[in-house]
């Protein structure tokens, strides 16, 4: 609707990228190729994904902690009702999307009912995911996946490089979403509630409804995650989600969207999403050890959350 | 003189919370056109009324008419329904979102044919432009409505909370506070709307602390005072000590002159 030019805030996700990629592109020579590119974006394809759910739930002022280790989770009970008990794999996707889901519904009615801060609900929740994933895998991965569950990972060419299918259907998540949040009424309602949860409840929009939604919602886009994980993995992990948490958070403020609810929006997060691949990967090519690595998501994050904090009180 | 038709009244309305009797069979009569202020000391039931009549408690005991006819409210939403907006003490806005979305909030218009019924998208051209003509209705001078309403002034916010309620009120439109914060400019800005509602035919309900402005725009005085309707008095006759006696209790309504009353 205007034509101004976007705040500081919402360029930063850009400068940002722009800053990663000149300094990886000036210090090591396979950094700007089309594969490489290419493998950037499928090792988004979790993350991206993941960081879908968690903007949704940010926007509502709240933060999810346990969304790297609900994805591990997904994703085990995919490969081990199909590899254990036989059962088909649609059905056994259907399931683990299911499970996801069912945390986030957990997660949501703990918020919504009890009405617990966001922060220590998921914080519970993360543990007991994880534990759950350890018992049931029996810390064991399951390599026998079937074949369509790899197929996210499978490629095609697209001149000269090879696009995954993973990669596809993440950014079509993304402008699904992005075209929600913009253009329906409870895509509007999620910023509502971000915003202000009394002055939508007095305009007869019960917040908690549309919190409940948002988590049950987050939970559904960590289920297709853990998808995109077997399938860029080949496995069943166990031990996935570890680094997903903070960069999937990270990513989300990379992309502009404020911790305070109600600010952001949803293709800044791809934007965070690939800068914090964009570093990875850039890192692994320089040879920083992943040790570092997380050191540096650690700072990243701390710097964007800053970021938000200063323009908001700069701002007014 | 003919008898000015009865917008809202409410008969004997009782409300308690566990021990406390707020309301004590408390009687309200909102006429048509006119700006009723609301006042009273503090636990004199001021706020419980306007409670039951925006819908946001159900009372225990009494009724609620609108144009005559009884009705009961479950819920704000109800009380929306029947053409009675409240303009609540806090702002109930949010500032992120323009001032278009904040005046339709909760009551997005959706485009038509498949982009509305099958992709559920919202008319964002219509509701901008309904959004210009109401609040040039009402001679709000904000210049853009897809500014977000945390750039305006908080007068201007104000004139947005009451502007949307006069864009969507049928019947009566009631303000808590409305110029409670404000700066004196900004107050009479609050002020000189709430006269416009009024004189585009909608009653409006005030409840305000502040003397000087009820005394500046107010038909009629309702003082509430301990859980009833203490009196209702006429701001042209009574003096501003007076009323506050009457509020207090120093000035039993009975010993005031006939004119005093409305």
């Amino acid at each position: 609707m205007t034509n101004k030019l976007p705040p500081i805030s919402q360029l930063g996700p850009f400068i940002a990228l722009l800053i990663a990629c000149v300094a990886f592109g000036a210090t090591t020579d396979r950094f700007f190729s089309g594969e490489n590119f290419s493998l950037i974006l499928q090792q988004v394809t979790v993350v991206g994904v993941i960081a879908i759910g968690q903007t949704l739930i940010i926007l509502t002022a709240g933060i999810d902690l346990s969304c790297g280790m609900i994805m591990a989770l997904g994703s085990i009970v995919m490969t081990k009702l199909a590899a254990d008990m036989g059962l088909p794999a649609p059905l056994a996707i259907l399931a683990g999307v299911g499970v996801t889901a069912l945390f986030g519904l957990i997660n949501g009615l703990l918020v919504t009912r009890i009405k617990l801060p966001p922060f220590i609900v998921t914080l519970g929740t993360f543990n007991i995911a994880f534990a759950i994933t350890q018992l049931y895998s029996g810390a064991q991965t399951v390599t026998e996946v079937p074949p369509l569950m790899t197929w996210l990972g499978a490629t095609f060419p697209v001149g000269g490089t090879n696009v995954a299918y993973g990669t596809i259907l993440m950014i079509l998540l993304y402008l699904g979403v992005w075209f929600w949040l913009r253009e329906t009424q409870s895509g509007r309602h999620v910023y509502a509630v971000g915003n202000n949860p009394e002055a939508t409840r007095l305009v007869g929009i019960p917040p908690e409804k549309v919190l409940l939604g948002v988590y049950v919602l987050a939970g559904v886009f960590y289920g297709i995650a853990s998808l995109m994980s077997v399938a860029r993995t080949g496995v069943g992990d166990p031990n996935a989600g570890q680094t997903e948490n903070l960069d999937a958070i990270t990513a989300v403020v990379l992309g502009g969207t404020s911790l305070f609810g109600g600010r952001g929006m949803i293709l800044g997060t791809l934007i965070g999403a690939v800068v914090v691949g964009v570093l990875r990967n850039g890192l692994t090519l320089m040879g920083v050890s992943s040790v570092y690595q997380v050191l540096i998501t650690g700072i990243l994050v701390i710097v964007a959350v800053t970021v938000d904090q200063l323009s908001r009180k700069g701002g007014r | 003189m003919a008898t000015p038709q009865i917008v809202m009244q409410a008969k004997g309305l009782v409300k308690r919370y566990g021990q406390v009797t707020a309301l004590d069979g408390a009687d309200f009569e909102l006429r048509a056109g006119e700006i009723l202020a609301v006042i009273g000391d503090n636990g004199a039931g001021k706020s419980s009324l306007i409670k039951c009549l925006s819908g946001a408690t159900i009372p225990d005991e009494g009724q609620i008419m609108l144009d005559g006819k009884v009705i009961h409210f479950k819920g704000p939403i109800d009380a929306r329904r029947e053409g009675i907006e409240t303009v609540y003490q806090d702002l109930a806005v949010a500032p992120a979102m323009t001032i278009a979305e904040n005046l339709f909030l909760g009551r997005e218009l959706r485009r038509e044919g498949f982009a509305g019924n099958v992709l559920r998208m919202l008319d964002k051209k219509k509701m901008l432009e309904i959004s210009i003509a109401r609040m040039n209705d009402l001679k709000v001078g904000i210049r853009s409505m897809t500014q977000a309403v945390e750039t305006l002034s908080g007068g201007q916010r104000q004139c947005v909370a009451v502007a949307r309620a006069a864009a969507f009120a049928e019947h009566v439109v009631i303000l808590d506070e409305p110029t409670a914060a404000l700066g004196v400019k900004e107050g009479n800005m609050v002020l000189e709307l709430i006269r416009r509602v009024r004189d585009k035919g909608l009653p409006v309900v005030l409840i305000s602390h502040n003397m000087p402005h009820v005394f500046e725009i107010a038909d009629r005085i309702h003082v509430a005072r301990l859980g009833k309707r203490g009196a209702v008095l006429n701001p042209k006759k009574i003096s501003m000590s007076d009323t506050v006696a009457v509020m207090t209790g120093a000035l039993p309504p009975e010993q005031l002159p006939p004119e005093c009353l409305a």
